[in-house]
């Protein structure tokens, strides 16, 4: 009779329903919108972090993100590394901002990224067209074809200047997206050296993958004991400093987060207001609960169905518009990213968020004097 | 007066307000309810009559004063161990019905059988049963808006009913209704009295009610003032000329 009577005093008035609904479904999408542009900044942050075939990343010091490693190693490092006891391999990386000039004028702003494939440190992935033989070639490069606009080129085939050099596209990703919004550039470690007009022993990254048994911390020790001008981190600490670079240090992070808390705040303010409003209206029929006998729980748990069902109706109401949100920006800059955790946790917020809004409708029960079923 | 009293209550004062605002509701009632009996206690407005109700079904604290229901005290209990008493022993039948107007006749009563944790199958059958002794087993599914007033009455005393308590308390359970509802409503009162033998005790100033009345308590300015009793063998509703008038209080 709980769920029956909640469910029956939320659609006695419907005008009040559409309000909560409206409320949760607004803070539910904006929540999940800011969310997901969190999410999907963080991937594209930490794409290349997260592909990377290496268990420690030695970074020239300090160096904040995957873009900001500047290109100070050299096979020195390298070889120290190699020397480590607890390593089995060491694959140097290349990466750098760097011009790109359109074949038609003007230019541009790429991250080169230079890797020999063969060592499987890091390889471009989701590959559309081309292979990775085809990167290989002397003048090869790979970009996203979600870029090919704003890089002034149609296709493969076509042609560009990377800063010291020409490059042909030979191959294209799809999806492969940067979050500083220069696109990606993979071509092998000495193309990406001579494009760059670095030594050609110039290093940004070492990957250093472990030999069988042997203790990460351990090894990380020893290499930054080593390595004295150069930062050794994990793969979490190397992905936690390039989001704080780019989320939290550009105020990108806080502002979508800030965003978030205010869907929230906004949602429970909405379905706080109509709640209680509602239990106001209801006032004399929980004084008659209270006066043939219900304990005040039974009243709360009314008033909890409520928010309740509220939150589930609007949670899926909401989530249908995130969805369809979702899909619309699937080919945009920024596309928003759905996770099945981020759904759950929209799901407790809501709940959780119609809760905190049950604490004003519950405080005035609380207080219901079952006397008043006599003066009516 | 015959059997148990089901319900005590001895010297009870009652004061509201504070004060210069102060006032005497109630100045020292005392009166005993037993099974088996319709009691109207009337009095003018302002007497105490809704506050004597209050007070006798838990819902409202005495100032001084002893109550006992089903032979327990319950002066001085928590608010929570007071609702317990009204689940365990008492049914509220209130003069605007008081139902829940997005529940049907069926579930109004069936709310007030989950609240005392009878659910399921056991609390619908109950329901259907109690509403169609109240004469409403045509109407299960109409909601108050579309039952009359004599009907919604109906289902407020099926739900006062329906989980059999010993004590059954009405505020001005006519007052809302025309001559003939007021009839069969004071009828279901008298059978639901004697049938089932319970005591039910109706507030009126409803002269209407006096020749269902097994006894009469009169009250004014927060006294009781007279009991009036009906004559012994005679069962005919319409009487209205109660003998045997005794003044409990000069």
């Amino acid at each position: 009779m709980i769920l029956t009577l909640a469910l029956r005093n939320l659609v006695h008035d419907r005008i009040r329903l559409a309000v909560t609904l409206i409320g949760i479904l607004f803070s539910i999408v904006l929540v999940a919108v800011q969310l997901g542009l969190y999410l999907g900044s963080s991937r594209m942050i930490t794409a290349n972090i997260d592909r990377a075939d290496g268990d420690l990343w030695v970074t020239t010091f300090g160096a904040k993100s995957f873009e900001d490693g500047g290109v100070l190693l050299t096979d020195r490092e390298r070889h120290q590394a190699l020397a480590t006891p607890g390593v089995q391999s060491v694959v140097p990386l290349v990466v750098s901002f760097a011009e790109w000039r359109k074949p038609e004028g003007g230019s541009s702003r790429v991250v080169v990224i230079g890797s020999d494939f063969a060592d499987k440190g890091l390889v471009p992935w989701s590959l559309a067209e081309g292979t990775l033989e085809d990167i290989k070639a002397p003048d090869a490069i790979a970009v996203d074809r979600s870029y090919l606009g704003e890089l002034g080129i149609k296709g493969i085939g076509d042609t560009a200047q990377v800063q010291m050099g020409r490059v042909k596209i030979r191959a294209l990703t799809e999806g492969v997206r940067s979050f500083t919004q220069s696109p990606y550039a993979y071509t092998t470690l000495n193309r990406a050296r001579q494009l760059l007009g670095a030594p050609s022993d110039a290093i940004t990254f070492l990957l250093i993958k472990l030999a069988p048994g042997a203790k990460l911390e351990e090894v990380q020790a020893n290499l930054s004991s080593r390595l004295s001008s150069a930062d050794v981190l994990t793969r979490e600490e190397f992905r936690a400093r390039s989001l704080k670079q780019w989320l939290f240090k550009t105020g990108a992070g806080l502002a979508l987060i800030g965003g978030a808390l205010l869907g929230s705040l906004v949602g429970t303010v909405i379905v706080a207001q109509t709640l209680y409003s509602s239990t106001k209206d209801h006032i004399h029929e929980f004084a008659t609960l209270r006066a043939l006998g219900s304990t005040k729980g039974y009243i709360h748990k009314v008033i909890l169905a409520q928010a309740g069902l509220s939150a589930v109706i609007g949670y899926a109401l909401g989530m249908i518009i995130a969805l369809l949100i979702l899909y619309a920006s699937r080919n945009s800059a920024l596309p928003l990213v759905m996770t099945p955790g981020l759904a759950f946790w929209l799901f407790a917020l809501t709940v959780g968020m119609c809760a905190i809004s049950a604490l004003s409708a519950i405080v005035k029960v609380t207080k219901i004097d079952p006397a008043t079923v006599f003066s009516r | 007066m015959s059997g148990t009293p089901v319900l005590q209550c001895e010297n009870v004062v009652k004061e509201l307000g504070q004060g210069a605002g102060l006032v005497m509701a109630l100045k020292g009632v005392s009166l005993e309810l037993v099974p088996g009996e319709l009691t109207l206690l009337m009095g003018p407005s302002g007497s105490g009559k809704t506050t004597l109700l209050s007070i006798l079904g838990g819902i409202m604290t005495p100032t001084s004063g002893t109550l006992k229901i089903a032979g327990e005290t319950i002066t001085g209990m928590s608010a929570e161990e007071l609702a317990r008493v009204r689940r365990d022993h008492l049914g509220f039948i209130f003069q605007s019905y008081n139902l829940f107007p997005t529940l049907n006749a069926i579930e109004n009563v069936r709310i007030a059988l989950d609240v005392r944790g009878i659910t399921g199958y056991a609390a619908t059958s109950r329901a259907e049963e109690v509403l169609r002794d109240v004469g409403l087993g045509h109407r299960l599914t109409n909601y108050p808006g579309g039952l009359s007033g004599g009907e919604q009455q109906r289902v407020a005393v099926a739900r006062a009913i329906a989980s059999s308590p010993s004590i059954v308390l009405a505020d001005e359970p006519t007052a809302a209704l025309d001559s003939e509802n007021g009839k069969a409503v004071m009828e279901l009162l008298s059978r639901v009295a004697r049938e089932q033998n319970r005591s039910v005790l109706a507030v009126t100033h409803d002269n209407r009610t006096l020749g269902y009345a097994d006894r009469i308590i009169r009250i004014e300015d927060g006294k009781i003032v007279g009991e009036e009793r009906r004559p012994e063998g005679v069962n005919s509703p319409e009487i209205t000329d109660l003998t045997k008038r005794r003044k409990l209080h000069a």
